[in-house]
């Protein structure tokens, strides 16, 4: 294919990424160096009490926003430098904690915070599917044929929800006396509160998190079942090899990369969970870097966006991908070279 | 063919893998079918403590609201005579009225036609029917089971929900249409093209896929909002705030999803053999002709796969559809982070509920109908690497 039909036929997706997804890059590293602010005068200001004889005055310097000719206060965007990373790192509360060895005073930080219940929930969260998924794919590989379709219909079904209704649907099964905080308590006898600290809803986010992306994982592995090679079990069965061996050393092998391509999407899209920190109206607990720049981006009581922390927060979010994918993008450029 | 003794698996593993299943799909199915029940009752039956009380909601049924033994034979019937024929003659019957080149305009008035009689049916012939019958069939006919659908009236009809609804259908048909053929066309140059820029493209495109969405939004925001000012040059004083707009969010998502969808339409146009290109251009055909004559009829499966995905995207977003819109363009999932932040009383909670199972009821059926393009989109990316 010539060059000119290539970019003919690629052009139109090529600009739309360009311009809405690199292009607000730039902008976004361009916001975070600066600050736009009202602009503040200082006015004097002589405010007088009736007194006898004379009325006390007193005459002090205020400042207050100036205000435009369409009645709007005026703003300025300023070159601030690193400032607003240093207000979002706060790195001197950090020398404290850390010189403290405070490891809650720390977590009061929100950046840190947020960082910290994201690489847990991304870390902890990645075995589980992988093995739910395997787990789900071999059990229905065993099952009768006729009940495959059933149990892959049913299955999709948390795969394929809106994330904040699935995390809601959760969230309404344990909330107050739900039904499964009471199951509960009827079990243990205590009485349990799943809102009231952090742990329990982290359990629960990673709960909803496993059962929406199992289904996932298990469609790809059951197809990935149907192409092993029955040669090589035969022969590992007349090698004496028993079910967990063949497992083991026959089929996982096989799977292999199919375990690093879902590896790496759950990587990519558990580092932004975001929807979960909304179902489970968990703000106040447990927080993530992308609600954090949400957070910034909604207005505050007073009608103002953060733009310049959330560009912070959201370059900084931008280094953790970028560490991320250095290893798989490695991996597919010496995959590239080598089939050329 | 009886499997070989070697193979054959002993009682414990079979029960041990087949409890496993039902153990999944009972996990898989329950919240979703939890939601849907607890929809249907009056706050304080929908949040009881005891599931039987959820269930059979004794205190919707005192107050009035309830479902006799007759009623849920017939409705389950209509019901199940409805998927039947949907699923069985509603396809045949297309087949044999619509003229070949015709069949999705014949699709669409199937669907509008079968939707429609199924709403005269269920909504108006079957409650007319079903009061004779409760009448005659005494103790049968007397409610024992609460259900009220008070909360779907006052969501859809009150609040006003149907707006939220056209919205979510304006972006989400937006979406597709719209990534469907920008992508279509970058899927076909990348799958046709071996050269490192492809390559290069490709891996840009899988970066992108990972930037988180408020990194991008945190981009759109301040652009925005004042982007009367930045077009002024451009469009004079007809220049749009494209903050709140649905056509400029529908950009927004369309590039978002960009990169998945050339991904996928590129492993679907790899599996459609050069030699038909070829063939095409030995014909006499440019590249676009061949493009659109040859590969694109033959594209189809692929293409619908690629549209549920970019449907989902579109439907399912929460994060961009909440910065970008405001109040008055809102689509639904946006809309019910409204409903529960309020929780002022539970009969809101109960109204969260009922609008959040009008949302999963149209995902509900997208499986139904295309679960097998669902799988097997799902599979096309990762086989293949």
């Amino acid at each position: 294919m010539k060059f000119k039909t290539f970019a003919a036929f690629v052009g139109p997706s090529l600009v739309m990424m360009l311009v809405f997804i690199a292009f607000p890059l730039v902008s976004v590293f361009m916001q975070s160096f600066y600050v736009t602010q009202p602009v503040f005068e200082q006015v004097e200001i002589e405010s007088c009490t009736p007194g006898f004889p004379n009325p006390t005055c007193v005459t002090e310097v205020k400042s207050q926003p100036v205000i435009g000719d369409d009645g709007k206060m005026i703003s300025e965007t300023r070159f601030s430098g690193l400032e607003s990373y240093r207000n979002v790192l706060e790195l001197d509360r950090v020398k404290a904690a850390i010189g403290n060895g405070s490891w809650s005073e720390l977590m009061n930080i929100d950046f840190w915070k947020a960082l910290r219940f994201t690489l847990t929930f991304t870390l902890l969260t990645l075995p589980l599917v992988l093995v739910v998924g395997l787990g789900i794919a071999l059990a229905v590989n065993n099952a009768v044929k006729s009940l495959r379709g059933p149990v892959i219909f049913i299955s999709l079904l948390p795969f394929i929800i809106t994330p904040v209704i699935g995390g809601l649907s959760i969230r309404w099964l344990f909330i107050g006396d739900g039904i499964l905080t009471a199951a509960m308590e009827w079990w243990t006898g205590t009485n349990i509160s799943m809102f009231a600290q952090a742990w329990t809803i982290e359990a629960m986010m990673m709960f909803y998190r496993v059962w929406h992306v199992a289904p996932f994982a298990f469609v790809i592995f059951y197809a990935g079942l149907q192409t092993v090679n029955q040669d090589t079990l035969e022969s590992a069965i007349i090698d004496g090899a028993n079910r967990w061996e063949r497992l083991r050393f026959v089929i996982v092998p096989h799977l292999m990369p199919l375990i690093v391509f879902i590896a790496l999407i759950h990587l990519m899209d558990c580092y932004r969970v975001f929807e979960e920190i909304v179902a489970f109206s968990s703000q106040s607990h447990v927080i993530s870097l992308q609600w954090l720049t949400y957070d910034f981006l909604t207005p505050d009581d007073a009608g103002n966006r953060a733009i310049s922390r959330a560009s912070a927060t959201a370059m900084l979010t931008m280094v953790g991908i970028v560490i991320l994918l250095i290893y798989p993008l490695k991996r597919t450029w010496r995959d590239h070279k080598g089939s050329h | 063919m009886s499997t070989p003794k070697a193979l054959r698996q002993s009682a414990a593993l079979r029960y041990g893998s087949a409890g496993f299943l039902i153990f999944w799909c009972l996990i898989a199915a329950f919240p979703i079918f939890w939601i849907l029940v607890m929809s249907f009752k009056s706050p304080v039956d929908a949040f009881a403590s005891n599931p039987l009380d959820v269930v059979f909601g004794p205190v919707t049924l005192a107050e009035g609201d309830g479902l006799s033994i007759m009623d849920v034979i017939l409705g389950l019937g209509v019901l199940w005579l409805s998927f039947r024929f949907a699923f069985r003659h509603l396809p045949e019957m297309v087949a044999k009225f619509t003229k070949p080149g015709s069949v999705i305009l014949g699709w669409v008035i199937a669907v509008l036609g079968f939707a429609l009689a199924f709403i005269v049916v269920f909504f108006s012939i079957l409650p007319w029917l079903l009061q004779g019958v409760n009448a005659i069939t005494g103790p049968l006919g007397d409610p024992f089971i609460g259900l009220t659908v008070q909360h779907y009236v006052s969501v859809w009809v009150e609040n006003e929900f149907y707006r939220n609804f056209i919205n979510s259908l304006v972006v989400t048909g937006g979406v597709v249409t719209v990534s469907l053929t920008v992508g279509t066309l970058a899927g076909y140059g990348l799958a046709r093209s071996g050269s490192n820029l492809a390559f290069w493209l490709l891996i840009l495109a899988l970066i992108f896929r990972a930037l988180p969405h408020s990194v991008l939004v945190a981009g759109y925001l301040p652009v925005f909002i004042n982007s009367a000012e930045f077009l002024r040059p451009i469009f004079g004083d007809a220049a749009p705030t494209l903050y709140g707009k649905p056509y400029a969010v529908i950009a927004v998502l369309v590039a978002i999803n960009q990169p998945f969808t050339i991904w996928m339409l590129r492993s679907f146009f790899q599996n459609i053999p050069m030699e038909l290109d070829e063939a095409a251009r030995v014909d006499g055909c440019s590249h676009f002709q061949a493009f659109r004559r040859v590969i694109m009829p033959v594209m189809w499966p692929g293409v619908i796969t690629t549209g549920l995905f970019s449907f989902l995207l579109g439907y399912n977003d929460f994060l961009v559809t909440s910065l970008l819109l405001d109040a008055q363009n809102q689509t639904m999932v946006p809309a019910i982070a409204g409903y529960f932040n309020r929780e002022t009383t539970t009969t809101d909670q109960v109204e969260a509920i009922a609008a959040a199972v009008s949302i999963t009821a149209p995902l509900f059926l997208l499986v139904m109908v295309f679960q097998r393009q669902i799988v097997s989109g799902l599979t096309a990316g990762a086989v293949k690497g």
